[in-house]
C-alpha cells in the first residue's frame, strides 16, 4: 500500500520535471561530434580521396555492406575505383571507422536517411564522398607511408632516410 | 627414429630433419622467414630461435637456430622459454625498424609472412625512433612490381632466383643495412620462373603486377582448384576471381607435379578469361557474313535442325577436357570424329600414348625427375615446351652435390654448405638439340645436330652401349655416362615434330633399362589434353586431312583454331559451300570467323572437366566461378545438343558425373577417371567445400549497385564445391583444395598445415589418378628413320618454341602478348654472316609457296643447315618442321625499335625537393 502510494507520488513529481524529449524535427537534438550515424569518405588536408582501397573496412564489416574494387593512379597511388555501401543493410557500428587505416571512412552525426525506395538506400562513391577532412584535419597517409607519389619523392617523409647508393661502399 | 623434448613433451621425430622442421611436423607455430622447404636453410634470418639444454639438469640452456639444428637423439629444446621468446620478437623489431608504413596500400597485405610472424612474435610497438631506410624500385617487366622498401634481407628472393631456378639477373648489391635486391639495371626479368618470386618473397618487396592492376585482397577471393591448361604439364593451379573476373593465379601445392612452383606462362598466362574477344552469345552468320547473336535455345533448335539426317562430322581439341571429347566422339560416332591433331600429330600422339602404355622404362613424375643423377635431353627446348620440368631438370643437376653431401655427412638442407662442398660440380646433363636451349648453362655437354641427325644419333648411342664399336667418339661418350647413372633419365617430346627423335629416345631408355633396373622416360608434349585425345581416339585416330576428304554436311567444331593444324586450301575445302560449321569456342579466332554458327564455351575457370598430363595424370578442374552471358562449359553445350536432336544414348545423361561415369565405363583406358577427385556428392561435416573464405567481404553491397536485393548464393549443381563462404576447408582430399588458409597463417606458408609432414604430400593424399600404367613390355621400335635430302642455298626448318608467345591461349593475355614480341627467324653466326644480316634485321624465308619476311635473331648454337621459325606464331603458321626453305636478306626492312625499357614510374628524377603540398 506505502509502495503503491510512493510511486504514485514519484509519477506526480515527474508533471514538474523539465521534458528531455525534443519537437523533432522542429526541433534538433545535440548529437556529439563521435556519434554513430550516416558513413562518409573524407578528404586529406590536400584535397584528394583518402580511401587507399585497401578493403580493411570491407573486411571488417559484419554485415558485408561494404564492396570496393582498388585502382591505381598514375604515380602509383591506389584508390576506390568505385565505393559502395549498402545503407539498407549498415547496422552504424562504427567498426569500419575503426580499421580505417587513413582515417577515410568516418561516421557522422547524421542519422535523417529514410527512403521510400530501398533502392536508394545504396550509396555510391559520389553519395559518400565530402570535400573536407572530417575528424581528423591533419593527415595524409601518403606523406607518412614511404611511397614514392606524384608529391612526395623517397625520403621526403618525415620518418624516412635518403634512398639508399646502391654503388656506395662506405660503412 | 630420434625422441626429443620440446618443453617437455617428448617428440618422435624424422631423422635427419632440423629442428624447425620437427617444430612444425608436431604442428607448433615457430616463427621463420629464410627458410623454404623447397631450398632449405641458410640460418640468415634469425627468427627461428629456440633453447637448448644440455641435459635434464640444465636450466640455462643457449639459443640456438631452429633450422641449422639436427635433430638428435634425447635432444632438449624449449620454444616458450622466455629468452627465446625475447629473442625472437626482438629479431622481428629489428626487422621493422626499417619496414615502411604501407601495409594499406600493399599487395601483399592479409597474406603476408612477415604480417603472420609479427603477430606470432606478439611485436607492437617501434621503439627506435631514427629514421627509416629507403631505397628506389626497379621496372622488372610487365610481370613483377618492385617495392624495395619492404624488403627484410631474408635473401629468399635470390636464392630462388639464382640458386633454385637458374636466373642471373637478380641478386644481392651493396652491403650492411643497405642491401638491396634488384637487376643491375632496370628491365625484364628474364626467367620464365620469374612469378615465383611474388610466392617465395615473405612481404611484398615481388608482387603480381598483372594482378595489382585489378587488386582483391586474399580473403576476397573466390577460388577453385584447378589445373593449368598452358602445357601437359598439368600444375595445380588455384586462380582466384571477384566481381566476375579472374584476378590471379596462386600455385596449388602438389607433391608429384608443381610443388610449390609455376612457371610464368602459368601463372600470368589466364588473362584471356578476362578477355574482350571473348565470346558473350551464340551466333548465327548472316548473309552479309556477320553474326546475328541469338538466344541460347534458338541456337540449339537451330543446329539440331541443321543436324537432323545429315552426314555429322565433330573435331575435337587435345586442349579441351577428356569429358568433352568424349561427348563430342559419341554424339557424331567414333567413323565421324576427328581428335583435333594435325596429321603429323596424330601420328607422333598415337605412338607417344602407346609407347607409355607399353615401355619398360617409368615415366616420371616431376617429384621422381627431380631423382635423376643423368639427363639426356634428347632434341627438346624443355624449358619452353613444359617449363615446370625445366625447373625440375635444373634440380636434378644438383644430385651430384646432394651425393658429396652424403659423403660427408652433411644433411641436404644445409644449402650454403652443401653449394659450398659441391661449387660447380653438378651431375651430368647431355643436350641433344638442333639449337640453344634454356637449360645450356647446367649442361654439361651440348650437341647441335638436325632433326634427322639427333635421330640417327640416338641409334649411335643405342650401338654404343649395346656393345657395338662405333665410329661416334660423342655417342660413345653419352652411353658411358647413362650406363654409369644409378638413375638416368631420358627425356625427349614431339616438339620437333620428328617420330625419329621419339623412337630413338625410346630404344636409348629401353636399352638402359635392359641393364639397369630402373631408368626414367619423360616426353613432352604439346597440349593439356593431348594424351587423354590420344587415349580418346586408340588406334581410331582419325586424322584432319581424312575428315577434310569425307567432305561432311555438318561440321561441329569443338575448343579447336582449325589455322593452327591446317593449311588454307584443306579449310577452304573443309568449311566451304556445302558444310555447315557449328563452332564451339571461347575466344574469337579464325575458325569462329568462318563457322556457320558460333556457340560461346566457358573457359578453364569456368567449367570443369579432366586433363591428362604427360605422365598420364588423370586431374580435374573445378569451376572458380559461373560463367557470365550466355557462355556454357562445352559438355553442357553438347549434353544439350544430343538432347535436341534426340540422341539414344547421351540424351539420357544429365551432370558431369554421368558423363564421368559413361567415359569410365564405355572405354577401359580411362578406368580410374572418376577416383581422380570425389564426386558432386561428397560433403564434409555435411557440407560442400567452400569456394570463398570465412571473411569473404562485400556480399550485401557486391550486387547492390545493380539490385538492393540481393540475389541467392548460386548452386553448384555438378561439383563437390560450393559458391559459398560455408563449410570448412581441411581435411579434404587433396584434388578439392581451393587456397589455403589457416589460423594466425594468412600468407601461403600455411601450406605447411595442410602438408602431411614438411615437404610432404597433402594431408588429403596427392590429386590426380595415374591412368597409365605401363605393361613393360617394352615399346616396339619401328627402324624407318626418314632423311631429308639437302639442296645447297637451302635450309631446314626448325620450330623454335617460346613460353610466351608459342602457346594459343595464353597469349591473348596483355601482358603475355608483350612478352611474346613479333615472330622472328633464328640463324646461327656462320648463315647470319653469309647472308649479310645482324640481329633484327629482317629475312625472307620461302618455303614451298609461302614466303614471309621475318626479324632475324642470331642463335649461338645452330645445326647445320638449320634455321628456326618462331613455332605457334600468326605470320609462321603456315610453315611445316623439317620442311626445306630459301633464306634471302629483305633489303626492304625496316628494323624495328628496340623495345625501350618501359616504366612504372611517371614522374620525372630528380623529384620535386621541398617537401610542401605542391602537386604535379
Amino acid at each position: 500500500m506505502l509502495s503503491e502510494l510512493r510511486t504514485m507520488w514519484e509519477i506526480f513529481k515527474h508533471s514538474f520535471t523539465k521534458a528531455d524529449t525534443v519537437q523533432y524535427p522542429e526541433e534538433m537534438p545535440y548529437l556529439a561530434p563521435r556519434y554513430r550515424g550516416r558513413i562518409v569518405l573524407t578528404r586529406d588536408p590536400d584535397g584528394e580521396e583518402r580511401c587507399v582501397a585497401c578493403n580493411l573496412c570491407a573486411a571488417v564489416c559484419p554485415v558485408d555492406c561494404i564492396a570496393l574494387q582498388k585502382d591505381t593512379r598514375e604515380d602509383g597511388t591506389w584508390y576506390p575505383e568505385f565505393f559502395r555501401i549498402n545503407f539498407s543493410r549498415c547496422i552504424m557500428c562504427g567498426m569500419c571507422e575503426e580499421a580505417c587505416p587513413t582515417y577515410a571512412i568516418q561516421l557522422t552525426p547524421d542519422f535523417e536517411m529514410c527512403e521510400y525506395d530501398r533502392q536508394n538506400m545504396v550509396y555510391e562513391k559520389e553519395n559518400l564522398l565530402i570535400n573536407g577532412v572530417g575528424k581528423y584535419p591533419e593527415y595524409n597517409f601518403y606523406r607518412v607511408s614511404g611511397m614514392q607519389t606524384a608529391f612526395k619523392d623517397k625520403g621526403e617523409g618525415p620518418n624516412e632516410a635518403r634512398p639508399i647508393d646502391t654503388k656506395s661502399l662506405l660503412p | 627414429m630420434p625422441t626429443i623434448f620440446i618443453d617437455g613433451q617428448e617428440l618422435q621425430v624424422n631423422d635427419g630433419e632440423n629442428i624447425l622442421e620437427a617444430c612444425l611436423n608436431a604442428g607448433m607455430d615457430l616463427p621463420y622467414f629464410c627458410w623454404h622447404p623447397a631450398m632449405g636453410s641458410i640460418g640468415s634470418c634469425r627468427q627461428c630461435a629456440l633453447v637448448q639444454y644440455q641435459n635434464e639438469d640444465d636450466t640455462r640452456g643457449r639459443i640456438i637456430m631452429g633450422c641449422m639444428t639436427p635433430v638428435t637423439e634425447g635432444a632438449r629444446f624449449s620454444l616458450n622459454a622466455e629468452n627465446a621468446t625475447e629473442f625472437r620478437e626482438a629479431v622481428v623489431e629489428s626487422l621493422m625498424l626499417n619496414h615502411p608504413h604501407d601495409c594499406p596500400v600493399c599487395a601483399e597485405g592479409g597474406e603476408c609472412h612477415l604480417q603472420d610472424m609479427t603477430v606470432m612474435v606478439g611485436h607492437r610497438d617501434r621503439r627506435y625512433t631514427g629514421k627509416k631506410n629507403t631505397y628506389r624500385n626497379q621496372y622488372l617487366g610487365p610481370l613483377i612490381h618492385h617495392e624495395m622498401n619492404r624488403c627484410i634481407t631474408c635473401y629468399r628472393c635470390e636464392r630462388y632466383y639464382k640458386d633454385y631456378a637458374g636466373g642471373t639477373d637478380l641478386g644481392a648489391q651493396a652491403s650492411h643495412d643497405h642491401l638491396y635486391f634488384g637487376r643491375h639495371e632496370e628491365g625484364l626479368l628474364e626467367s620464365e620462373f620469374s612469378g615465383n618470386l611474388v610466392e617465395v618473397c615473405p612481404t611484398g618487396v615481388f608482387t603480381d603486377k598483372p594482378f595489382l592492376k585489378q587488386y582483391s585482397r586474399k580473403w576476397d577471393l573466390q577460388s577453385a582448384p584447378s589445373i593449368c591448361t598452358g602445357c601437359a604439364v598439368g600444375c595445380n593451379i588455384a586462380p582466384g576471381e571477384r566481381y566476375g573476373n579472374l584476378k590471379r593465379v596462386h600455385n596449388r601445392y602438389n607433391h608429384d607435379v608443381n610443388g610449390y612452383f609455376l612457371c610464368d606462362r602459368g601463372r600470368f598466362g589466364s588473362g584471356y578469361v578476362n578477355s574482350e574477344a571473348r565470346l558473350d552469345y551464340a551466333g548465327i552468320k548472316k548473309s552479309d557474313g556477320s553474326f546475328m547473336a541469338v538466344h541460347q535455345q534458338q541456337a540449339l533448335d537451330t543446329a539440331a535442325n541443321w543436324m537432323q539426317g545429315k552426314k555429322v562430322a565433330a573435331i575435337g581439341s587435345p586442349r579441351a577436357s577428356v569429358e568433352s571429347n568424349y561427348l563430342l566422339r559419341e554424339l557424331v560416332g567414333a567413323e565421324n570424329f576427328a581428335a583435333g591433331f594435325s596429321d603429323t600429330e596424330a601420328k607422333l600422339m598415337a605412338s607417344v600414348s602407346q609407347i607409355l602404355q607399353t615401355t619398360k622404362a617409368v615415366n616420371p613424375s616431376i617429384k621422381q625427375i627431380e631423382a635423376a643423377d643423368a639427363i639426356l635431353v634428347f632434341g627438346e627446348d624443355v624449358t619452353n615446351t613444359a617449363p615446370r620440368v625445366a625447373l625440375a631438370l635444373r634440380q636434378s643437376v644438383r644430385n651430384k652435390s646432394f651425393e658429396l653431401a652424403e659423403q660427408m655427412g652433411l644433411p641436404q638442407w644445409q644449402d650454403a654448405a652443401v653449394r659450398n662442398l659441391a661449387q660447380d660440380q653438378l651431375s651430368p646433363m647431355l643436350i641433344v638439340s638442333a639449337m640453344d636451349t634454356r637449360l645450356d648453362d647446367v649442361a654439361s655437354q651440348c650437341i647441335s645436330l638436325a632433326p634427322d641427325q639427333i635421330a640417327e644419333f640416338g641409334v649411335a648411342i643405342v650401338e654404343a652401349m649395346a656393345g657395338e664399336p662405333t665410329s661416334n667418339t660423342q655417342a660413345n661418350e653419352i652411353a658411358q655416362i647413362l650406363q654409369c647413372a644409378k638413375n638416368p633419365l631420358v627425356i625427349s617430346g614431339t616438339s620437333m615434330q620428328h617420330w625419329g627423335i621419339i623412337n630413338s629416345a625410346v630404344a636409348i631408355a629401353e636399352s638402359l633399362c635392359g641393364k639397369k633396373s630402373s631408368c626414367m622416360l619423360s616426353l613432352c608434349v604439346p597440349e593439356s589434353n593431348s594424351i587423354g585425345s590420344a587415349l580418346l581416339a586408340g588406334d581410331m585416330s582419325q586424322p584432319l586431312s581424312h575428315l577434310v576428304e569425307s567432305a561432311p554436311e555438318v561440321l561441329l567444331v569443338m575448343e579447336n583454331d582449325l589455322h593452327r593444324r591446317l593449311s588454307a586450301q584443306q579449310m577452304q575445302q573443309l568449311m566451304g559451300e556445302g558444310t555447315q560449321v557449328i563452332s564451339l569456342d571461347m575466344l574469337e579466332n579464325p575458325t569462329l570467323g568462318a563457322s556457320d554458327m558460333v556457340l560461346p564455351a566457358a573457359s578453364y575457370a569456368e567449367s570443369q572437366g579432366s586433363l591428362v598430363n604427360m605422365e598420364g595424370r588423370v586431374q580435374r578442374y573445378f569451376p572458380v566461378f559461373q560463367p557470365a552471358n550466355e557462355r556454357m562449359p562445352s559438355w553442357q553445350w553438347l549434353l544439350k545438343i544430343a538432347a535436341a536432336t534426340g540422341h539414344k544414348s547421351l540424351s539420357k545423361l544429365e551432370h558431369f558425373d554421368d558423363v564421368v561415369a559413361a567415359c569410365e565405363k564405355n572405354h577401359a583406358q580411362f578406368d580410374g577417371l572418376a577416383i581422380a577427385a570425389p564426386d558432386n556428392s561428397f560433403r564434409d561435416r555435411g557440407l560442400k567445400i567452400p569456394r570463398q573464405t570465412h571473411r569473404y567481404s562485400g556480399r550485401t553491397a557486391m550486387n547492390a549497385g545493380v539490385n538492393v536485393h540481393e540475389p541467392q548464393q548460386p548452386h553448384d549443381t555438378e561439383s563437390p564445391l560450393a559458391y559459398s563462404m560455408e563449410g570448412l576447408n581441411r581435411d579434404q582430399p587433396a584434388s578439392l583444395t581451393p587456397y589455403v588458409w589457416s589460423p594466425g597463417w594468412n600468407s601461403n606458408q600455411s601450406l605447411q598445415k595442410f602438408q602431411s609432414e614438411v615437404d610432404g604430400p597433402l594431408k588429403g593424399g596427392t590429386a590426380g589418378q595415374r591412368l597409365i600404367i605401363s605393361t613393360a613390355k617394352g615399346a616396339t621400335k619401328k627402324s624407318e628413320n626418314s632423311t631429308t635430302d639437302m639442296q645447297p642455298h637451302q635450309w631446314q626448318l626448325v620450330p623454335v618454341y617460346r613460353v610466351h608467345g608459342s602457346e594459343e591461349l595464353s597469349v591473348n593475355t596483355d601482358e603475355i602478348a608483350e612478352l611474346a614480341g613479333h615472330s622472328f627467324v633464328a640463324l646461327g653466326e656462320v648463315v647470319a654472316e653469309k647472308l649479310g644480316v645482324v640481329e633484327g634485321d629482317g629475312a625472307i624465308v620461302a618455303s614451298g609457296d609461302i614466303e614471309v619476311s621475318l626479324e632475324v635473331k642470331i642463335l649461338q648454337r645452330v645445326a647445320k643447315n638449320c634455321i628456326g621459325f618462331a613455332a605457334g606464331y600468326t605470320e609462321t603458321m603456315a610453315f611445316q618442321a623439317g620442311s626445306l626453305a630459301s633464306l634471302t636478306k629483305d633489303k626492304k626492312w625496316q628494323r624495328r625499335e628496340p623495345q625501350l625499357i618501359a616504366s612504372d614510374k611517371t614522374i620525372p628524377d630528380p623529384m620535386i625537393s621541398t617537401g610542401g603540398s605542391a602537386r604535379v
